[in-house]
C-alpha cells in the first residue's frame, strides 16, 4: 500500500485544524514578541540590551570565520587579498620646489648658483606625480565604499568571499524578514500617526503628540535597521532655534539623529515614497522642504532658514553641510550657506562600524530602495554619535573659516580625516584655480631666475 | 569547502602580464583592484573620461599628455593589459641587470624605456624628434598664463640649442638621452608600491 503522499494528508479533518492551529499560534506568538520588545520599548525610548548582545555574538563569528578563511587561503597557497587603508604606493611630501631643484641637481653638472632656466628633465616631476594620481588618489579612494580587513560574512565587501554554512544563511534570511516587518510597520506608523496629528488645532497637545509620534516610528525604524548606536555627551544635543550639523553617510543619518532628538528638517522635495512621507511629516511639524528649483538660489534657502532659526519656539535644524553621501572615512569641504545665518551651531559627528555593515550610500551606483534593502540585508548597523559642544561665529572670522572649524571638530572627534577637496567632485570636474597653482609655481621657478638674470 | 577561490584567477591573462611588466602577483591584484575602482560604469575597461575624473590628475599641468600616453595610436579604450604595461615604465629598477640575458627584450622598467616614455610626452607626433613647435607646447602647458610668449620662446631656443648637437633644430632621442645620462633616471621616473 503506498503511503500518503503530502497532498493527501491535507484532506485528512485532524491535520487540517491542527496546522491552521499551530499556524494561528505561532503568529500570535510573533505578534505579541514584536509589541513587547520592539514597539512598547520604542515609545518608551528604554532598551532591552538584546542587540548590544547581539552584537557581542556577531563579533566572535566574525573573528571565526576570517580565521577559516586564512587557513583555508594557506592551504591552497592562494593569494588573499588585503587591503591597505594607508594606500598603494609610497609618497615623498616634498614639495614641486624642492622635487624639481633635486632633480635639476642630480643631472647637471654646472655649478650650482647658476641655476638654468629650465631643463628638459623638470617633465620627469608631472610624469611621475600624474602617474601616482592615477595609481592612488585620496579622493577615489574616499568615495568607493571602505575596505576591510577583516571579513564580516557579506560577500559584497570582500573580495575573498566563500561559502561558509548554511545555518548561518538561514539565520541571516530570518533576520531580513524581520526586519522587513518592521520597516514596513515604522513607515506606516510615520505616515499615518502625523496625518491624524496634523488635523488637530495647533498648541501645545499637537506639539507633545507630534513629538512622541516622531520619535516612536524613528526608533522603530532604527530596530527595522538593527542599528546599535551610542550616544556620547547627550548634554550637548542641539536646542530650540540653533542648526545641528553632522557629516553624511547615508540617508540612515537622519534616523539615527531624529530618534533621539526632535528636529526640523531640511532638504529637497522627493517624489515616491519619500515624497509621501514628508507630505505627511508637514503635516504635524514645520519641516521646510524646499522644490528643485528653489535649491538652486541661495537667497531664498538663506532666507527661509534665517526666518525659521529667529523664531525660538522652532525646533533646531538638522543640515548635513556636505552636499552628498561620503563613505565615513574623511569630512569633505562643507558648505558656507547654513553658516552664514547666523545661528547657533551643534556640531555632530556620526561614526560607523565598517565590521557590522557599509553604510555608505553610493548615490550613482544604487538607488534609495536599493540602497536600504542593502542595510537590512546587512547584519546590522553599528554607530557612535558624539554630541560637540555648541559653536558660534566670531567676529573675526567668515563663514567659511567658521565652516571650516566646525568641520575639523567633527573630524577630530570622529577619528576622520580632515580633506580640503569638494564633496562635488564625485560629479563634477575640478576646478582649473587648482592647476593654475601648480602652472604659477613652476613660473617662479624658469621665470623668477630669468629676471634676476636680466638685471645684472 | 567552498568554490571560491581569490580573485587573481579573475585577472585576464594573469601570467602573461606578469611575465611582460615584472609586477608581483600582489602588486598586480592592487592594481586591478584599482583599475576597477577607476572604470565608473563597470564596463570592463577605461575611457578618457574615467581617467580625467581623477582630481588630483586634472589639476596635473600635463594632466591631458599623461592621459594620451595610455591612448597610443587612436585608441578608445585601455584594457586592465594596457594599464599595466604604461605603468610598468615606473617599477622601480632591478638589480639583476648583471644576470639578464641580453637577447631578450629589455624590461619596461629599463633605464632607457623610461627615458623613452618621457620622451614621448614631449615628442607628440611620434616622429622621433622633438621639434621646436612641439618643446614650446610642452612649456606652454608646465606654465600656463603665467608666462608671455617671448619669454618662452628663448627658452626653447636656449633649451633645444643646448641639446641639439647635429644642428638640425630639433631634439632626438639620442641626443636627449645624452642631456640627461647623469641624471638619476631610476629614482625620478619610479613609483614604489608598498608591500
Amino acid at each position: 500500500m503506498a503511503l500518503p503522499g503530502p497532498s493527501t494528508m491535507f484532506l485528512l479533518l485532524p491535520f487540517d485544524s491542527l496546522i491552521v492551529n499551530l499556524l494561528g499560534i505561532s503568529l500570535t506568538v510573533l505578534f505579541t514578541l514584536l509589541l513587547v520588545f520592539i514597539i512598547v520599548p520604542a515609545i518608551f525610548g528604554v532598551s532591552f540590551g538584546i542587540r548590544k548582545l547581539y552584537m557581542k555574538t556577531l563579533l566572535k563569528i566574525f573573528a571565526w570565520a576570517t580565521l577559516r578563511m586564512e587557513r583555508g587561503a594557506k592551504e591552497r597557497n592562494h593569494q588573499l587579498y588585503k587591503p591597505y587603508t594607508n594606500g598603494i604606493i609610497a609618497k615623498d611630501p616634498t614639495s614641486l620646489e624642492e622635487e624639481i631643484k633635486e632633480i635639476r641637481r642630480s643631472g647637471s653638472s654646472k655649478a650650482l648658483d647658476n641655476t638654468p632656466e629650465f631643463e628638459l628633465s623638470d617633465i620627469f616631476y608631472f610624469c611621475r606625480k600624474g602617474m601616482e594620481t592615477i595609481m592612488d588618489d585620496e579622493v577615489t579612494k574616499r568615495f568607493s565604499a571602505e575596505e576591510l580587513e577583516s571579513w564580516n560574512l557579506l560577500s559584497r565587501t570582500n573580495y575573498n568571499f566563500q561559502y561558509i554554512s548554511l545555518r548561518l544563511t538561514i539565520l541571516w534570511g530570518l533576520g531580513v524578514l524581520i526586519r522587513i516587518a518592521l520597516a514596513f510597520t515604522g513607515i506606516s506608523l510615520l505616515v499615518v500617526g502625523t496625518t491624524v496629528v496634523g488635523y488637530l488645532p495647533n498648541g501645545r497637545f499637537k506639539e507633545f503628540l507630534s513629538k512622541h509620534v516622531h520619535l516612536m516610528c524613528y526608533r522603530i525604524c532604527v530596530r527595522a535597521l538593527t542599528a546599535i548606536i551610542t550616544y556620547h555627551d547627550r548634554k550637548n544635543r542641539p536646542r530650540n532655534g540653533g542648526i545641528c550639523v553632522a557629516n553624511h553617510t547615508s540617508p540612515i543619518d537622519v534616523i539615527i539623529l531624529a530618534s533621539d532628538g526632535y528636529y526640523a528638517m531640511v532638504g529637497q522635495v522627493h517624489g515616491g515614497l519619500m515624497g509621501v512621507i514628508q507630505r505627511a511629516m508637514v503635516k504635524a511639524c514645520p519641516h521646510v522642504w524646499f522644490e528643485r528649483s528653489e535649491v538652486k538660489d541661495r537667497h531664498l534657502v538663506a532666507k527661509r532658514l534665517t526666518e525659521h532659526v529667529q523664531d525660538k519656539s522652532k525646533l533646531p535644524i538638522l543640515i548635513f553641510p556636505e552636499g552628498t553621501c561620503i563613505n565615513n572615512t574623511s569630512v569633505m569641504m562643507f558648505k558656507k550657506g547654513s553658516f552664514e545665518i547666523g545661528a547657533t551651531v551643534y556640531p555632530v559627528a556620526i561614526k560607523y562600524d565598517p565590521q557590522f555593515g557599509d553604510a555608505f550610500w553610493n548615490s550613482s551606483k544604487y538607488g534609495m530602495v536599493t540602497y536600504l534593502l542593502r542595510m537590512m540585508t546587512s547584519w546590522a548597523i553599528v554607530c557612535s554619535v558624539w554630541y560637540l559642544p555648541p559653536m558660534t561665529r566670531e567676529a573675526d572670522e567668515d563663514a567659511v573659516q567658521f565652516a571650516n572649524r566646525v568641520k575639523s571638530a567633527i573630524a577630530r572627534q570622529g577619528g576622520l580625516v580632515d580633506l580640503l577637496w569638494d564633496g562635488g567632485l564625485k560629479r563634477e570636474k575640478v576646478k582649473d584655480a587648482f592647476k593654475e597653482e601648480q602652472q604659477k609655481l613652476y613660473s617662479k621657478m624658469i621665470v623668477g631666475n630669468h629676471e634676476d638674470r636680466s638685471r645684472s | 569547502m567552498g568554490s571560491g577561490g581569490s580573485r587573481a584567477a579573475q585577472i585576464p591573462d594573469a601570467d602573461r602580464i606578469r611575465r611582460e611588466t615584472g609586477f608581483s602577483q600582489a602588486t598586480l591584484l592592487r592594481l586591478y583592484h584599482r583599475f576597477r575602482a577607476l572604470d565608473s560604469n563597470k564596463k570592463g575597461y577605461l575611457s578618457r573620461v574615467d581617467l580625467q575624473q581623477i582630481g588630483a590628475l586634472a589639476v596635473n599641468p600635463l594632466g591631458d599628455r599623461i592621459i594620451d600616453s595610455f591612448f597610443p595610436d587612436g585608441s578608445l579604450r585601455v584594457e586592465f593589459v594596457d594599464f599595466a604595461r604604461v605603468l610598468a615604465h615606473f617599477r622601480p629598477i632591478d638589480d639583476d641587470t648583471g644576470t639578464r640575458d641580453p637577447k631578450e627584450p629589455e624590461p619596461p622598467n629599463s633605464r632607457m624605456n623610461k627615458l623613452r616614455f618621457a620622451f614621448q610626452l614631449y615628442d607628440l607626433d611620434r616622429d622621433g624628434k622633438i621639434s621646436r613647435h612641439e618643446m614650446l607646447q610642452v612649456l606652454r602647458l608646465m606654465v600656463g598664463v603665467q608666462v608671455t610668449e617671448e619669454q618662452l620662446e628663448s627658452i626653447t631656443d636656449r633649451t633645444v640649442q643646448e641639446a641639439d648637437e647635429d644642428g638640425d633644430g630639433a631634439v632626438s632621442f639620442m641626443e636627449f638621452s645624452k642631456s640627461l645620462e647623469k641624471m638619476d633616471i631610476e629614482q625620478k621616473m619610479s613609483i614604489r608600491i608598498l608591500k
